[in-house]
């Protein structure tokens, strides 16, 4: 569970968020909707521990992000990088090895080594494993991203917008690897743009406007008119399709 | 890598062996000196930019970009203008290396100081707050030397110009002492500069402790930048060409081994540089001018092939 206790910050004179509580459950695909500046990223990179909390508490898995050393941390959560920009020229495999970083801190075991292999494997990576990062598609990089953070074998995911440079193809794959992580135990909070993204695939869904929670809860609860109306404070329909609501707002 | 070794041997051999005359013992105790100081400083401008170029996520920078070298001419201007340049001959040479390191090192963490405070998160800022004050540095020193005499002046620009005639062996022990520690400490980090050059996000994911991490790398810059412009001046783009030379030939970005063997090419190539300088244009230039002219156009040549990206 990643829980959230009366968390506020501050940049400059601005309040981005104000007083925020908020308890994730585990085993689940949480997304994070809002309007832009609602304070979803930097709600994301708070608990990711990419920001000094300012005031509040935040703890994953009963471990305290300010102060559990960084190196614990990284074997209860990982956090893919939304553009993902390495600088050194790397083969997949090599990047996919350095999500067993927080066991080995540079001296792999066979252990380690077989899990890297195996998140090859489930990501349809190993025969682009020899490959060059920078020989690769957006797509295909961001899968190798998500190889490393499998290979890190965390419960906790944390993405902020990762379909914000995908194609439809490629953004429904990374959908279906999520949902299938999820089936298998892990749990994943992402910050989504896209709400019908969040209305077809996460269970848990959190709507932020202006540093605040506004509403929580399963899709059917939360993407309502009423609540998205407010929301987004632009008039839309919401439709049923298949079971889960449609979100009709660019009509 | 073995063969970079047999090609820093053999070109020191060439360097400190031929043509000694008859009073042997002499020029071959200038020369090892010279020697020395160039495997120092090679060593050092090497490993700094390597650093450099992990912490500022870029390919084509160096440290003295920052203004160490503006820095330094500074200082010797001021002192020339100040003391003038008998009492600047006059200065213990010592203590004029341990405060001109101290400076530059001061300076640097000063600089850097001012990111750290920031989180380590806006090294563009850091680099380009050095970039101005290294255009400030140099417009003092021009300043400065315009109310100069011109024999005072004559003796700046000679201080302002890299000279391994200049290396002084009283000095190198503790230059190699400085700079060995430092170039240990980059090993003791390699690993964790591998995680580094993911980016800050993915590194903070795995765990490194990201922002310490720049700090540590960043002093240890500021430490070999510091001897190696104190021993024999500025050497702009000698990190640029090494690095880019031992990118090329080290086929991997893994610090272990792009450490290793940046710090043996930064060698090599002042060593061939010095050893055409002194033997073949008679000294008739500046070791700079060489270095950086017939560098300069392999730079160019590799990148022009695409060996180096």
């Amino acid at each position: 569970m990643i829980k959230v206790q009366a968390l506020s910050h501050r940049i400059g004179r601005a309040e981005i968020l104000a007083d925020i509580d908020l308890a994730l459950p585990e085993g689940k695909i949480t997304a994070l909707i809002g309007p832009n500046g609602a304070g979803k990223s930097t709600l994301l990179s708070l608990i990711a521990r990419l920001m000094p909390v300012q005031a509040g508490q935040i703890s994953v898995k009963g471990l305290d992000v300010a102060q559990t050393p960084t190196r614990d941390l990284a074997q209860v959560m990982a956090v893919l990088p939304q553009s993902p920009s390495v600088s050194s020229r790397l083969r997949v495999a090599e990047l996919v090895g350095f999500g067993r970083w927080p066991y080995h801190q540079g001296r792999p075991s066979a252990e380690d080594h077989a899990q890297v292999a195996k998140a090859l494997e489930v990501f349809a990576l190993t025969a682009l494993g020899p490959r060059f990062l920078d020989e690769l598609s957006g797509g295909q990089r961001q899968r190798a991203h998500l190889a490393m953070a499998f290979a890190q074998a965390t419960d906790w995911l944390l993405l902020d917008e990762p379909l914000a440079a995908l194609d439809m193809a490629h953004a429904r794959a990374l959908m279906q690897q999520l949902s299938a992580l999820r089936n298998g135990g892990r749990s994943t909070l992402m910050v989504l743009h896209d709400i019908n993204f969040a209305a077809a695939w996460a269970d848990h869904i959190v709507a932020m406007k202006a540093g605040r929670i506004v509403a929580e809860g399963p899709p059917a609860e939360v993407l309502t008119p009423a609540v998205l109306e407010a929301l987004y404070d632009t008039p839309l329909r919401v439709e049923w399709f298949e079971g889960r609501p449609l979100v009709l707002y660019h009509l | 890598m073995v063969g970079l070794i047999v090609a820093v041997l053999t070109a020191s051999a060439l360097y400190l062996l031929p043509g000694l005359g008859p009073r042997w013992e002499y020029a071959l105790a200038l020369r090892a000196t010279r020697l020395a100081g160039m495997v120092l400083v090679g060593a050092a401008i090497a490993v700094a930019t390597v650093l450099f170029q992990t912490v500022s996520r870029n390919r084509i920078l160096t440290p003295q970009i920052m203004g160490f070298d503006a820095l330094f001419v500074l200082a010797q201007t001021a002192l020339v203008a100040s003391l003038g340049p008998v009492g600047l001959a006059g200065l213990p040479i010592a203590a004029k290396f341990a405060a001109e390191v101290g400076l530059l090192i001061g300076a640097a963490l000063l600089l850097f100081g001012t990111l750290l405070g920031r989180g380590a998160q806006d090294v563009p800022r850091m680099i380009l707050t050095g970039v101005i004050l290294g255009v400030l540095f140099r417009s003092i020193s021009t300043f400065l030397a315009r109310l100069m005499d011109p024999n005072a002046f004559a003796t700046v620009q000679s201080q302002a110009m890299a000279s391994f005639s200049r290396v002084n062996a009283s000095l190198l022990p503790y230059a190699a002492g400085l700079a060995g520690l430092a170039i240990a400490l980059a090993f003791v980090l390699a690993r964790r500069l591998d995680v580094l050059a993911l980016g800050r996000v993915a590194a903070v994911s795995l765990g490194l402790r990201h922002d310490a991490l720049i700090a540590a790398a960043l002093a240890l810059v500021a430490v070999l930048v510091a001897v190696a412009t104190a021993l024999v001046g500025p050497m702009a783009f000698l990190g640029l060409i090494v690095v880019a030379l031992a990118r090329w030939l080290a086929g991997t970005d893994r610090h272990a081994r792009m450490l290793v063997v940046a710090g043996l090419i930064g060698p090599l190539v002042l060593i061939a540089g010095q050893t055409v300088f002194e033997r073949a244009l008679g000294r008739q230039s500046t070791l700079p001018a060489v270095v950086e002219f017939v560098g300069g156009l392999l730079f160019l040549g590799l990148l022009l092939k695409g060996r180096i990206r």
